[in-house]
């Protein structure tokens, strides 16, 4: 068996590791548009403040783990795919056939329609060379400005302050992380990192980025001027597909794929941020950009491309867990609730807050927590057990923060 | 034969002699916050519940890490956190469905059980054999592996 993987993201890593534990035979092809190591987005933070060098991206540390796995790693573009030949066309004009195809290709960032986004000094951070970029112009005392407050948006953030620059943020939205955070943790993440220092504009939209006296100027819709010697994009991204026109793969926002991890053409299969895979615990089919579910899907998608079994896939749950310069969030599955019970407690003065939401069948269907670290995963193993909640919901109800306690409880 | 953990909690009396162990001989202080297993007490039932990482073969926190920083020790089977490569992303702590996996702002790093490389002193500290380090075959662990395979049903099954 001939497998072609697009991509060398933790999708594509983990899809090439799992095809070679189950099929120890097959020849295996990973093509990477970013060069010969293969790297994680998610370091990229970590390199920015200083604390791993480029190496300490990748997304495998052993020098040869590729070459010991038999994975072949090429280091090009695939401009086009061919499903009816089943060949893969690359940059350099090579072509690679396939019998099962993978394609892992992730996103890329989008700009919003801003006049002057084009300007020397605005970068996205999504790449190692945006990183490259920003660590060159994000330097102690310069004038950062940061578009977006979404969760890629504030992990950045985190980085900037720590880099020592004079940032301001400027988000769209009413407040910070909107789709990880109800108006209560947004509001709060705003307040503890106003304090640690950011500027942060939430209901406010940048209009156009200017240069002026030698440095850019963004004005916002209120009229002020923000100067600013980087701006960094962070206003979400689109999956990577442009390489498939001419196919009838068929898409949405992501690439369209079954509980097997297939598209509708026959030996094409999709995985990560660049698919649509179903969420768990409901009936809606969504792209979730994270890592967790990146590595998930990877794995699955390649056990199916080698005939394994997986039973039924009930869906990757969506989790986030973020750092705003010290002050640990996480989000779990649907925590704007299903019309079930719920419950939130809040201490605005010390920064914590927990929300739970049940279904009408007493199971935890999502969370919300801010200023907590211990034992965070039970509120995944809850929900994802799927069981009723039994005499842990009237306490869950009355103190949200014993979720340990009750997983413990229900479990052993 | 490569051991486990054993927790049998109708032994256990609550007396924290594992957590205290563990705080010292990882962190350095007698605090049970900063050990790696932790006792649960159901008062009203008059139950006490060692609990700690199940060292899982598919560990959900091992294949979430972005950075390859969690390992397996082959000699004792224990996924063990290489502090020199872990950033400190916590994505670890969110994909650990039993929550053994903890973040600890001191270092930037997280925390997790490594049966002390196959020389557990929460087992050697425990006064009533609640907590024994015996072959994995005999382990209770089977309990908490159902609820785990719950998880992701697929995600582990064959992969
Ligand atoms: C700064 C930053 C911080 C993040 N932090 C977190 C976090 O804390 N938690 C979290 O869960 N997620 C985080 N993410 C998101 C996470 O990194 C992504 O969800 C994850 O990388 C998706 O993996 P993937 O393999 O699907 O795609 P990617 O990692 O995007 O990999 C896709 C690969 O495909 C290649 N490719 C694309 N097109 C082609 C082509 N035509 N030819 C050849 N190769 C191609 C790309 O070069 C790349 O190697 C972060 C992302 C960024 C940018
Ligand atoms: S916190 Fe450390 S060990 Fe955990 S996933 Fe992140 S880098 Fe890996």
């Amino acid at each position: 068996m001939n497998y072609v993987i697009i991509g060398a993201g933790p999708a594509g890593v983990v899809a090439a590791e799992t095809l070679r534990k189950n099929d120890p035979e097959g020849d295996i092809t990973m093509i990477s548009g970013e060069g010969a190591s293969p790297y994680s987005r998610m370091a990229i933070p970590y390199f920015l403040t200083g604390k791993i060098e480029e190496s300490g991206t990748h997304l495998r540390k052993a020098k040869d783990h590729y070459d010991s796995n038999s994975i072949k790693v090429i280091a090009e573009n695939v401009s086009k795919v061919d499903t009816k030949k089943s060949t893969v066309t690359l940059s350099n004009g090579d072509s690679v056939s396939y019998d099962k195809l993978l394609i892992a290709s992730g996103a890329t960032p989008v700009k919003p329609p801003v006049p002057g986004l084009d300007r020397v000094g605005v970068h996205h951070c999504w790449t190692l060379e945006d990183a490259h970029n920003i660590v060159k112009h994000a330097v102690k005392g310069s004038d950062v400005v940061l578009m977006g407050a979404g969760f890629i948006g504030c992990i950045i953030l985190e980085s900037l302050l720590a880099r020592g620059v004079n940032l301001t943020v400027v988000e769209a939205e009413d407040r910070m992380v909107p789709r990880m955070m109800n108006q209560i943790g947004g509001t709060m993440i705003k307040d503890w990192c106003i304090a640690k220092g950011a500027n942060v504009l939430t209901s406010t939209r940048a209009t156009s980025v200017d240069e002026a006296d030698g440095k850019l100027a963004v004005t916002v819709d209120s009229g002020d001027v923000i100067p600013a010697d980087l701006v960094v994009v962070a206003t979400g991204v689109k999956s990577n597909t442009d390489f498939l026109d001419g196919t009838d793969i068929k898409m949405e926002d992501g690439i369209l794929i079954d509980d097997h991890f297939r598209t509708n053409v026959d030996n094409v299969y999709a995985a990560g941020d660049c698919a649509k895979g179903r969420e768990f615990n409901s009936d809606g089919w969504a792209v979730h950009a994270i890592q967790p579910t990146a590595t998930e899907h990877g794995r699955i998608a390649a056990v199916n491309m080698t005939g394994g079994d997986c039973g039924q896939y009930r869906g990757s749950l969506s989790m986030n867990v973020l750092d705003t310069a010290g002050l640990v969030t996480a989000s779990f599955g649907q925590w704007e609730g299903v019309g079930g019970d719920g419950v939130e407690t809040v201490d605005k003065d010390n920064f914590r807050y927990m929300r739970l939401e049940f279904d009408k069948d007493d199971m935890l269907v999502g969370a919300l927590s801010l200023g907590r670290t211990d034992q965070v995963g039970c509120i995944r193993g809850l929900i994802q057990a799927r069981k009723p909640m039994g005499k842990w919901k009237a306490r869950l109800l009355e103190d949200p923060n014993r979720i340990a306690e009750a997983y413990v409880g229900l479990s052993q | 034969m490569q051991k486990s953990l054993h927790i049998n909690p109708e032994l256990c009396t609550g007396c924290v002699q594992c957590e205290l162990a563990c705080s010292y001989d990882n962190e350095g202080v007698f605090n049970p916050s900063k050990s790696r297993i932790k006792v649960f007490k159901f008062h009203d039932e008059g139950r006490f519940v060692p609990y700690t990482c199940t060292q899982c073969s598919d560990a959900w926190c091992q294949q979430a890490c972005p950075v390859d920083a969690i390992t397996l020790d082959a000699a004792t089977g224990a996924k063990v956190v290489n502090d020199a490569t872990c950033v400190g992303c916590k994505v670890c702590t969110i994909a650990c469905p039993f929550g053994t996996v903890n973040y600890n702002a001191d270092t930037g790093k997280v925390i997790k059980c490594d049966l002390c490389g196959g020389d557990p002193e929460c087992a050697k500290a425990c006064p009533t054999d609640a907590i024994t380090f015996i072959d994995a075959n005999w382990t209770g662990l089977g309990k908490m592996r159902d609820w785990a395979m719950k998880t992701d049903a697929g995600a582990q099954a064959g992969a």
